[in-house]
């Protein structure tokens, strides 16, 4: 497999990641988007061992198997687990509706790429390209905790955010030592239990998962 | 031993006993004498080292090893420092010698041992406040003493108006040396010296500064120390504190903790910055004549014995600073002579204020601790019950209203001689202004006489207003006794002996402003005081006192030369029956007239409420008059800013939505604009 080759692959891998980025803001339900968060994990996991291949780094293996092992397969069950614990199949409500939060994403997506058009210009690293992508997968993330209600979207976004940040460094700098990413890993694994835990106070103290019912923790009105 | 060692030993010892205190508690019965007496030590100790710099002139530095990496800790014991050591110790010793038998009397109701540790980091902070020879240690010691006066003004913290008034303290005095920092930073930055060399006081005596960076510095320093000193208008933390602190501390803090200030502010003008213009003088003297005439006005209106103190102390801080400020306006004009009887009569006014108020802070305490009463209205006749503490109290009203043959008397003289001397100047319009100064001290010293008229008549003669029977009321205990008497002594031997203690002080005007007194005015001998020259004006205080003490002498056997010329009866009520104690002339009563003609510098508010019969409702039963007087300077200064620290709280907290969302979205958007930047 040539450079050339595995960059297109890359490339190609990155689409996905994004269109799953988007898939995320546009989807209704909770288990659908805690299959596509699934998806974008498979693909990142993807992606990183094609990376490692084609750059010789071979730690990104190992770093492909934690993103696969965590991303695809064990968040995504603690998630599902906890919506089946809590019932709470229905539709989620957006505070901003689903095509308005598309076309933010899209100028995000541009000003992502204009924020990296000098990068690309003195890298030499064949994932270059796909940094406006890793960017613009941070910044989606963002929006869907922004634009979303519900807590289990909130932490979906987050682990978005997280995804697209795993993905800056791959293709930055062909990953992060390999002590940091475990380091982030073992963090992501305590935060889901953190978050699950907090899931269930919050659905105890205020019968639903909506965060708008936190505002009457306010001092004052 | 020299001097300095002196000093150094008094402040470990000090120290020492605030680290020893809690050890000592297991022997309860000789932890309050041993304390306070070995405190009592110290302050001697303090006082000797101060009387052999002052006498020798001496100048005497050294250098700690203990202090910040980089910048070891400054000591000098210069005249000016050994001056306050003097003030701090003097008043010190008797104020330790009192608290023996005061404190005992909070035994059982409250940790004594807090109070040891307090009282001790108290005297220490003050004494290395003015050792210290460095702006960080400067620091350091200043503090202490603010942090050390703080709990002790707190001592009786079970009531919210004392955590209140420790809390408006301890805000102002740290608004103030936040201000002294800042002067500091100035001389520092403007000295030239290279890193921490220039936080030496040695460094700030050489720098050369611009005159606007030295305006600055020197602003910033009197705005800090008038902070502490409770200048007008930021007096505000004196009459509430002083009344809720124990009384030994009252009268520590009002007779030595506010000097510390006028130690810092001529510290800065006249050895640091050295050459300034007139005008600065101008607004040290114009603020000094500001309090002193609204302090003592203040003081008129109350009837909290020791709130009105307070207010006393605002006013001498204000004679205090026009013979400061008149000092620099004749050092300005570079006329030495003069200036040097003005700074003489500052500080000889500043040992004063110490001795006479301490003296009148530690009756007021023997009043507290007898009578439990802290509203004159409801006491009266208390020189049948406590025949003690009467006369030495009397010893300070008189002192303090400027009345020969005691102390009071020469330092306000001296500044009058200053005043009078300001035709010197050469700058017309000064030449006219300025003795108008003086006849508004002279108001002063008259409303400050009339004031202790109200306090000793109301307090002491008369009969007993109080609700509780008077037959319980003891005299104090004898170390108050003898702390009372030692101050009230002093006060004479100052009054009477000016001569000398000019003569000993002579160092301190000649090391800062080139000019010296003690040749002129002892020219006659110790028994006259003649400060310029005595075709002008000269005072004897030794023929003063004993022509006063022969007209008492004299007046006495008169009156006891028969057995029957005295004689106790009831008194006469003018044929109406019902005459009870309660009937008698008021406080509030007597300042009335005051009130009615300066009633517009205060906020009065006046009441008369007609309470009906129980029986007869056509028919007045009672009537109640309720008097409430506020500082204007409350609702002009500080209330507006108060709510204005309210309204932005406000304001920024409307940031806080509660909806998580939001708070994503304030990332957010800095994120983007960081982006948008930085792209």
């Amino acid at each position: 497999m040539t450079h050339s080759l595995a960059a297109q692959i890359n490339s190609l891998l990155a689409a996905l990641i994004l269109l799953s980025a988007f898939a995320l803001l546009a989807q209704r339900k909770i288990l659908g988007l805690v299959h596509i968060f699934a998806w974008q994990g498979f693909f990142l996991a993807l992606s990183t061992a094609v990376i490692g291949f084609a750059s010789g780094e071979h730690h990104l293996y190992i770093s492909s198997l934690l993103t696969l092992g965590m991303k695809v397969f064990l968040l995504p069950y603690i998630l599902y687990k906890l919506v089946h614990k809590l019932k709470i199949h229905r539709d989620i409500e957006a505070v901003v509706n689903i095509p308005t939060t598309m076309l933010l994403g899209i100028v995000l997506v541009v000003f992502s790429y204009h924020l990296t058009a000098p990068i690309r210009e003195l890298s030499n690293l064949m994932t270059r390209s796909t940094l406006a992508v890793a960017l613009a997968t941070v910044m989606l993330g963002l929006l869907m905790m922004v634009t979303r209600r519900h807590a289990v979207t909130q932490i979906l976004g987050f682990l978005a955010m997280e995804n697209g940040l795993f993905f800056a460094a791959t293709s930055a700098t062909y990953g992060m030592p390999m002590v940091v990413e475990l380091g982030v890993a073992l963090d992501l694994l305590i935060a889901a239990f953190i978050f699950g835990i907090f899931f269930f106070h919050i659905n105890t103290t205020f019968d639903s998962l909506d965060v708008d019912q936190m505002a009457k923790l306010k001092e004052t009105d | 031993m020299t001097p300095l060692d002196i000093a150094g030993f008094a402040v470990l010892l000090l120290l020492a006993l605030a680290a020893a205190a809690p050890l000592l508690r297991s022997v309860r019965m000789l932890q309050i004498p041993l304390a306070f007496s070995l405190s009592a030590v110290a302050s001697l100790a303090a006082v000797v080292a101060g009387v052999m710099t002052v006498a020798a002139g001496s100048v005497a530095a050294a250098t700690m090893t203990l202090g910040i990496p980089g910048l070891p800790f400054h000591l000098r014991l210069d005249p000016l420092a050994g001056f306050f050591l003097v003030v701090i110790g003097l008043l010190g010793f008797f104020v330790s010698v009192y608290s023996i038998d005061y404190v005992k009397g909070y035994g059982g109701e409250r940790s004594i041992t807090q109070m040891i540790i307090f009282y001790t980091l108290f005297l220490a902070g003050m004494l290395l406040v003015v050792l210290a020879d460095d702006a960080y240690f400067f620091l350091v010691a200043w503090e202490l003493m603010a942090a050390a006066s703080y709990f002790l003004v707190m001592y009786e913290d079970e009531r919210a108006e004392n955590r209140r008034a420790a809390f408006l303290y301890l805000l102002i005095a740290h608004a103030g040396a936040i201000a002294i920092l800042l002067a500091f930073g100035v001389m520092a930055a403007q000295s030239g010296a290279a890193g921490f060399d220039g936080y030496t006081f040695d460094a700030m005596r050489t720098a050369h500064l611009s005159s606007g960076w030295a305006a600055a510095a020197f602003f910033l320093a009197f705005f800090g120390f008038a902070a502490k000193a409770g200048v007008i208008p930021l007096h505000v933390w004196l009459p509430e504190a002083h009344p809720v602190a124990p009384s030994n501390i009252s009268a520590l803090m009002s007779g030595v903790m506010l000097k510390t200030s006028i130690y810092g502010m001529v510290r800065f003008a006249f050895d640091f910055i050295k050459v300034f213009p007139w005008w600065w003088g101008g607004i040290v003297l114009a603020l000094g004549l500001v309090s002193a005439v609204m302090g003592v006005l203040y003081a008129l209106m109350q009837h909290d014995l020791k709130r009105l103190l307070a207010y006393h102390s605002v006013e001498n801080i204000g004679i205090i600073l026009i013979g400061l400020g008149l000092s620099m306006i004749f050092a300005a004009f570079h006329l030495p002579a003069l200036a040097a009887l003005a700074l003489v009569a500052a500080l000889y006014h500043t040992l004063n204020h110490a001795m006479f108020k301490g003296l009148l802070f530690m009756g007021a305490g023997a009043v507290l601790h007898a009578t439990h009463e802290r509203n004159m209205e409801e006491m009266g006749g208390l020189i049948h019950r406590l025949p003690w503490t009467a006369p030495l109290f009397l010893v300070g009203c008189v002192s303090i209203s400027a009345l020969p043959p005691f102390n009071g008397f020469v330092s306000e003289w001296l500044t009058f001689q200053a005043f009078l001397l300001s035709p010197a100047l050469p700058h017309p319009i000064l030449k006219l202004l300025i003795p108008l100064g003086a006849a508004l001290l002279a108001l002063t010293g008259a409303l400050a006489a009339a004031c202790f008229v109200k306090v000793f008549g109301v307090v002491f003669l008369g009969k007993w207003r109080g609700r509780h029977k008077p037959e319980r009321i003891h005299e104090v205990g004898w170390s108050m006794r003898i702390g009372m008497f030692m101050a009230a002594l002093t006060c004479l031997l100052l009054g009477i002996l000016p001569t000398w203690v000019i003569g000993w002080m002579d160092t301190i005007p000649e090391q800062l402003c080139g000019g010296r007194l003690a040749e002129s005015a002892g020219k006659f001998g110790w028994m006259w005081l003649t400060p310029i020259a005595h075709e002008r004006a000269s005072y004897s205080g030794p023929v003063v006192f004993i022509g006063i003490l022969a007209v008492v002498a004299v007046t006495w056997l008169l009156l006891h030369v028969r057995a029957t010329s005295v004689s106790r009866v009831p008194v006469w009520d003018c044929g109406f029956v019902k005459l009870t104690p309660r009937m008698q002339y008021t406080a509030s009563a007597f300042s009335m007239p005051i009130r009615r003609v300066l009633g517009f510098l205060f906020a009065v508010r006046e009441q008369v409420e007609i309470v009906p019969h129980t029986n007869h409702p056509a028919l007045p039963g009672s009537l109640q008059y309720r008097l409430r007087i506020r500082d204007r300077f409350w609702n002009w200064l500080y209330a507006p800013q108060g709510e204005a620290a309210y309204w932005i709280a406000r304001q920024v907290g409307k940031l806080q939505q509660g909806r998580i969302q939001i708070y994503l979205l304030y990332s957010f958007v800095t994120l983007i604009v960081l982006l948008v930047f930085l792209g």
